[in-house]
């Protein structure tokens, strides 16, 4: 059984997004730029997979500008064995990107489709079940233990007040939640060899998919500032101002 | 043009994020009817139709839609999506799962966690773990969009009159079973419905530590728990008390962050409560910056004696 992991380039983590001034969006000239946290467990959870002897094969997919096949690299030396570029530099959308690994499920033919549950740039938790619905697939969303046996996937799930179970057929679409597993460290022995392992290139015209954006950004704007408050000698002073100033108990 | 909310609930009664998502739907404009789609969830109907703004609503009950499985409850909203110009989802959990779902077999873009309608194809939504707000403009016929519940009010649960129409329930798509669930049994105010919440971070030190502290603290004020990622991931608290980007998005009255250094990840999901307090023993601690009240001092003497107090 193969499995497909989408991962994307995004703004590292670390790094504190900045608006550009003519309020078009984010400034991402000279910034760091990294995997998306959650796509990172999602390249975990397939290569353990394929350790335990589940997955015989994991396949990477980017879409996104020619940088992307860094990210890429970057799955291939946690052990995703090849990987696919949809080299794209026009804006990506959720359902472009969803119609994308649509095209590439049905050529593949993958049981298991894992990605991050959200991306940490636009924060929409989209695509996996976006893609789910356009394979006619199962979802099952933000994964925090997945087991896989018998053709189905035993997948637990966090959601409001706790964890909910559910098990789906194969092949179907996991997103995976922050504590689905820990990434390993990627050495650089791994990231040596995944410079030698097979990264192909296709367009989104060659998949025969229509990417035009469905949402315009109108603009993008600093959120008002919260400023800082006072600071408080002790925990008296502290009751008295929540008391007396704030009235909030 | 009407609005179309799907409801958030547990069949017997309604979630409190559909009644901020009923008011999104009404800024949105037109008729805003409620779908509860669930298994013997009469009741959850019924309470549906008792919230002020709703004209009516849609009852669609089967065994197979007990449980908010996806790729049921899509079809279904689906099988009634024709009737509306809005499909109106709680940014929650089940609402996150299901929205993207529905938007896609429409084709058509969906708009996540929206925080502010400014015209009825037009929303702002947080981008960026809340460091810059996107204003998005939908293109598409329909408009699929979660509602964050804290860039709106509640509606009111009750003063209205709705009626409610029994309608035809989807076949099971049997791809997908339900196995069970554990659900923390707690007397505690819900995380993202409550009015005061006490938060603690990695300096608690082990998940004894954060009950013996801040559970008192918590009683005496009627506060949810919260937590930083970072006690979470160390096991201070469970997965489900996290508050930030990936988390819980809160909007208390009152924030009580304790021994939380205050990551962005963290000041996103909290930043946009009405009073913010920051026990910290380290002065340089990032979460002073958003504190309307900051007490530099060791929250293992403070927070006892703070409760001592109240």
């Amino acid at each position: 059984m193969k499995a497909l992991v989408a991962v994307k380039r995004v703004l590292d983590y670390n790094v504190k997004a900045r608006v550009k001034p003519d309020g078009t969006g984010i400034d991402l000239a000279n910034v760091k730029m990294s995997m998306n946290p959650f796509d990172e467990i999602a390249v975990e959870e397939a290569v353990r997979l394929k350790e335990k002897g589940v997955v015989t094969e994991v396949i990477a997919v980017s879409c996104g500008v020619t940088q992307c096949q860094e990210t890429l690299r970057t799955a291939m030396a946690i052990g995703a064995d090849r990987a696919i570029l949809v080299e794209c530099a026009d804006e990506l959308q959720p359902l472009a990107v969803a119609k994308l690994l649509k095209a590439l499920v049905d050529k593949e033919q993958p049981g298991l489709v894992i990605l991050g549950k959200q991306a940490i740039d636009d924060d929409c938790n989209q695509t996996g079940q976006m893609l789910a619905a356009l394979a006619d697939l199962p979802q099952a969303t933000f994964a925090s233990k997945v087991e896989v046996a018998d053709g189905r996937a035993t997948v637990t799930r966090e959601i409001d007040g706790g964890l909910e179970t559910v098990s789906v057929s194969l092949p179907a679409i996991v997103t995976t939640d922050l504590r689905l597993n820990e990434p390993r460290y990627v050495t650089l022995p791994n990231i040596m060899k995944a410079k030698k392992k097979p990264l192909e290139t296709v367009k989104p015209a060659d998949l025969g998919v229509d990417v035009a954006p469905r949402l315009k950004t109108l603009k993008v704007s600093e959120p008002p500032k919260r400023g800082a408050g006072v600071k408080v000698a002790d925990v008296a002073a502290l009751v008295a101002k929540l008391k007396n100033e704030a009235k909030v108990i | 043009m009407s609005v179309l909310v799907i409801a958030e609930h547990d069949n017997a009664s309604i979630k409190g994020a559909t009644l901020n998502t009923v008011t999104a739907a009404l800024a949105c404009g037109g008729e805003v009817h409620v779908l509860v789609a669930g298994h013997n969830a009469g009741a959850a109907a019924a309470a549906a139709a008792q919230i002020a703004g709703v004209a009516k609503v849609l009852h669609a009950d089967s065994e197979a839609l007990g449980h908010g499985l996806a790729e049921n409850i899509a079809a279904q909203v689906i099988a009634v999506a024709g009737a509306y110009s809005h499909l109106l989802f709680p940014a929650t959990a089940g609402g996150k799962n299901v929205a993207p779902r529905v938007a896609a077999k429409l084709d058509v873009a969906q708009v996540s966690e929206a925080t502010k309608v400014v015209s009825p194809d037009t929303f702002e939504r947080p981008i960026y773990a809340g460091n810059a707000i996107a204003t998005v403009q939908c293109l598409d016929a329909t408009k699929v969009v979660t509602i964050r519940s804290t860039g709106f009010d509640a509606a009111a649960a009750t003063g209205g009159s709705a009626a409610v129409e029994s309608i035809v329930a989807v076949a099971d798509s049997g791809k997908s079973q339900y196995k069970g669930s554990e659900i923390a049994k707690s007397d505690r105010p819900e995380l993202t419905a409550a009015k005061i919440i006490v938060s603690g971070g990695r300096a608690m030190g082990s998940s004894e530590k954060f009950n013996e502290v801040l559970t008192p603290l918590a009683d005496k004020l009627g506060a949810a728990l919260g937590a930083s990622r970072a006690a979470v991931d160390a096991g201070y608290a469970p997965n489900d008390w996290q508050v930030g980007q990936t988390g819980k998005i809160v909007a208390p009255q009152l924030y009580v962050a304790c021994g939380i250094s205050g990551a962005i990840q963290h000041l996103a999901g909290m930043k946009d409560s009405k009073v913010i307090v920051a026990i910290n023993k380290d002065a340089e601690a990032p979460i002073f910056s958003v504190a309307d009240y900051g007490l530099e001092a060791d929250l293992f003497a403070a927070v006892p004696e703070l409760v001592k107090s109240l």
